[in-house]
């Protein structure tokens, strides 16, 4: 394997990590908060796909506009996904606040199962995509390959700025460190005068909008078909195991060592692709049980 | 010894009764059909216009009178729900009393699971869509059918679709999806090609996931190896999936595109696909296809279909409706052949065993077993004013006679001993201009 093929296959790793990423950002962000691991993620990032798809083919003959069709993309995630996390959150995990976190869990698979099947009623079971929108941001020549721009550039950009974003509104704005310190303890959190309610509405709708991004980012290069939720929830579960439940910073490079490691695979032993994040996971863990960027847990009485 | 020869001789008179009464089987009040498909999941591409299609067809036959006033009663089962629970509805559906024919399955792996149970249970089952061979090459069965064509039918038309378009390439990769389909279809398309032109270099041979969001990656690297034929045997979500980034980036101007399964992905994909991909309908249902758009039962289906689901047939649906034509016509020819008696399960497979029947397309003849024998139908995209995405043009039409491995022989080893004479057959003829 040559360096002009390692490029190569970095490209699309990056590509790939990057959409990864952004699923993961939401899903760990709830596990931070709430201490579960919320299944219906898969389904916010499928609502975020075919609703950005709407969007953009009742958008097609009003305008061939390509930054207003970039925008959509964004504001389909951000108020689809944004509603159904807080639905979520407040009509639904609110109520087993303080149960078994694996009731917990079954209810969000519960969730799951009822979106993936109102998705199903809503834009049936023949593959959506968006067109040409992917398209229309040129292609680019390197190595002798062509590569769209849309997923060299702007994709890994979007991602890029959302955990640089996120990042500054957990250090520096007012909700986000109170997202941090609910995140530290709740208990402590709440007697300190936060509403630590409220935050976790927040930070739902922040998730929710994150993982319909991802969807939304997505729709333009693949179909969307029934049953690619759960496809995407198991990867992305992949990612934030690797990274250590709750850590942003290491969901980054997780979904990196993942991409990169599924593109080189594929030139040298294809067989592996399907295997690769899992493989990576267990390596992962069996040098380290709690993830790459685990952090010692103070120990509570 | 008095008291056993009564014994005895009753047991006669019984025995006798029972056997005029598996003779004189009852009327029933009606057929139940114990049908399967993909409702739900990435396979509901193909599943769910089916089902679409049946529900109308059984609603228009069962208005028109049914089989002779009895009429069909369909129960579906989704296949999406994994195997433990489809194999368990499977059995409680079959095992139900009454008439019933079972019309199931779409997944190869259903299919191989449930033809044993339907042999045993003593069910007409007709496989609907399931394209593998293996099942009818392994064991002979006595209930169990497949009314449209198998796997090695389609690769070998395939092959030689390809080496006719393009007879003079050295290099091709592979691009299936990573399950039995994607493989076993690879199988035979390997063995195939090779048979018939061995100096042919196989450059890649990529499996990425079923249901995989992206093939950037896989992309990527045909673009560095430009292989001078493409092959891939995915379909729905999938194969739009691939060609949408592959075409993007420039891919299939460079390469020879050969899509066996593409029918079902034309009308959704649009401009992705450029002009001169060679395009397969796995079997010969094309609702533009000269010969048969102008067929009134032909046409009417598929203007009703459109009208109904807002998309043209796929192969998923011809297959179904041959499914149903194919069992009701049996129904028909027993009874019309035996003054109106209806027949036994066993009576029934007797009749489809040798029955011709005709789907939406070109007539079909069943084997003895119980593999239909179609032909197949391959073409070379176009653009067309008509229509806002590709036609399929230059169809050929691949008898079954020529493409079906014969009774009683393994597919693969059939392949390999295949002669390049082959893509000169005078079977082979052209549709339309």
């Amino acid at each position: 394997m040559d360096l002009n093929l390692i490029l190569l296959a970095s490209v699309d790793g990056v590509s790939y990590a990057s959409l990864l990423f952004l699923i993961s950002l939401g899903l760990t962000l709830i596990c931070g908060v709430f201490g579960v691991i919320n299944v219906a993620h898969g389904s916010l990032y499928a609502f975020g796909g075919y609703s950005a798809a709407t969007l953009l083919a009742w958008l097609t003959p009003h305008t061939s506009s390509t930054p207003v069709m970039i925008l959509a993309l964004f504001v389909a995630a951000a108020v689809v996904g944004g509603a159904l996390g807080m639905l979520l959150e407040r009509g639904l995990l609110r109520f087993f606040q303080d149960r078994d976190p694996i009731l917990q869990l079954l209810v969000t698979f519960a969730a799951f199962m009822v979106l993936e099947d109102l998705q199903r009623m809503i834009w049936g079971s023949t593959p959506v995509s968006a067109g040409d929108l992917a398209g229309r941001m040129g292609t680019v020549e390197l190595g002798g390959v062509t590569f769209m721009n849309y997923q060299l550039l702007f994709v890994p950009g979007v991602a890029l700025a959302a955990y640089a974003g996120l990042q500054f509104l957990l250090r520096h704005s007012l909700a986000g460190r109170q997202i941090v310190t609910v995140i530290h303890n709740r208990e402590v959190a709440t007697a300190l005068g936060i509403n630590a309610a409220r935050v976790g509405t927040l930070t739902f709708a922040l998730a929710g909008a994150l993982g319909a991004l991802g969807g939304a980012l997505s729709v333009p290069m693949t179909s969307f078909v029934p049953g690619l939720g759960a496809e995407m929830i198991v990867t992305s579960f992949a990612v934030i195991a690797t990274a250590g439940l709750g850590q942003i910073t290491g969901a980054l490079i997780a979904a990196l060592l993942i991409g990169l490691s599924r593109a080189m695979v594929v030139y040298v032993l294809p067989e592996l692709e399907v295997v690769m994040p899992y493989l990576m996971m267990v390596a992962v863990l069996l040098v380290r049980p709690h993830g790459l960027f685990s952090v010692t847990a103070a120990r509570r009485i | 010894m008095k008291l056993l020869a009564q014994f005895l001789g009753a047991s006669a008179v019984l025995l006798a009764l029972s056997g005029t009464s598996h003779a004189q089987q009852a009327r029933p009040v009606e057929i139940r059909l114990g049908m399967s498909t993909f409702m739900t999941g990435a396979a509901s591409v193909l599943g769910a216009p089916a089902k679409a299609a049946a529900d109308m067809w059984i609603e228009d036959f069962n208005a028109a009178g049914g089989i002779d006033g009895v009429k069909l009663k369909p129960t579906w089962i989704d296949e999406g729900q994994g195997a433990d629970k489809f194999l368990s509805d499977y059995r409680r559906l079959a095992q139900e009393p009454g008439e019933k024919v079972m019309i199931s399955a779409i997944s190869s792996g259903y299919c191989n699971a449930l033809a044993p149970v339907a042999e045993d249970l003593k069910v007409v089952n007709i496989l609907w869509e399931c394209s593998t061979e293996k099942v009818l090459e392994d064991r002979r069965y006595k209930y169990v059918f497949r009314t449209g064509p198998n796997g090695t039918m389609e690769m070998v038309a395939a092959v030689l679709q390809l080496l006719r378009t393009k007879p003079d390439f050295k290099t091709i990769a592979v691009v299936n999806q990573d399950y039995a389909w994607g493989r076993d279809s690879w199988e035979v398309f390997r063995n195939t090609l090779l048979a018939l032109k061995p100096d042919v270099k196989i450059v890649a041979e990529l499996f990425p996931k079923f249901g995989a969001p992206d093939f950037s990656t896989e992309v990527t690297r045909l673009q560095a190896l430009r292989p001078d034929v493409v092959l891939s045997t995915a379909w729905g979500g999938d194969l739009d999936t691939f060609l949408r980034q592959a075409s993007q980036r420039g891919l299939l101007k460079n390469s020879q595109f050969i899509l066996p399964l593409a029918d079902s992905s034309l009308e959704r994909l649009g401009d992705a696909i450029p002009p001169g991909v060679i395009v397969g309908f796995v079997g010969d249902g094309y609702f533009a296809d000269p010969e048969y758009a102008n067929d009134p039962e032909t046409r009417a289906f598929v203007q009703k279909f459109k009208q109904r689901t807002g998309a043209y047939p796929n192969f998923a649906v011809y297959h179904m409706i041959q499914a149903l034509k194919a069992t009701t016509g049996a129904y028909k020819h027993f009874l019309a052949d035996n003054g109106g008696k209806w027949p036994s399960a066993e009576q029934l497979a007797t009749t489809l065993r040798g029955s011709e029947y005709r789907g939406l397309s070109r007539p079909i003849r069943m084997r003895e077993d119980g593999q239909a024998l179609q032909g197949q139908l391959l073409g070379i995209t176009r653009k067309d004013p008509s229509q806002a995405f590709p036609l399929v043009g230059q169809l050929t039409f691949y008898p079954a006679d020529i493409v079906a491995a014969p009774v009683g022989q393994k597919s693969v080893e059939w392949v390999k001993s295949l002669k390049p004479d082959l893509v000169q057959n005078a079977q082979i003829k052209r549709v339309g201009n």
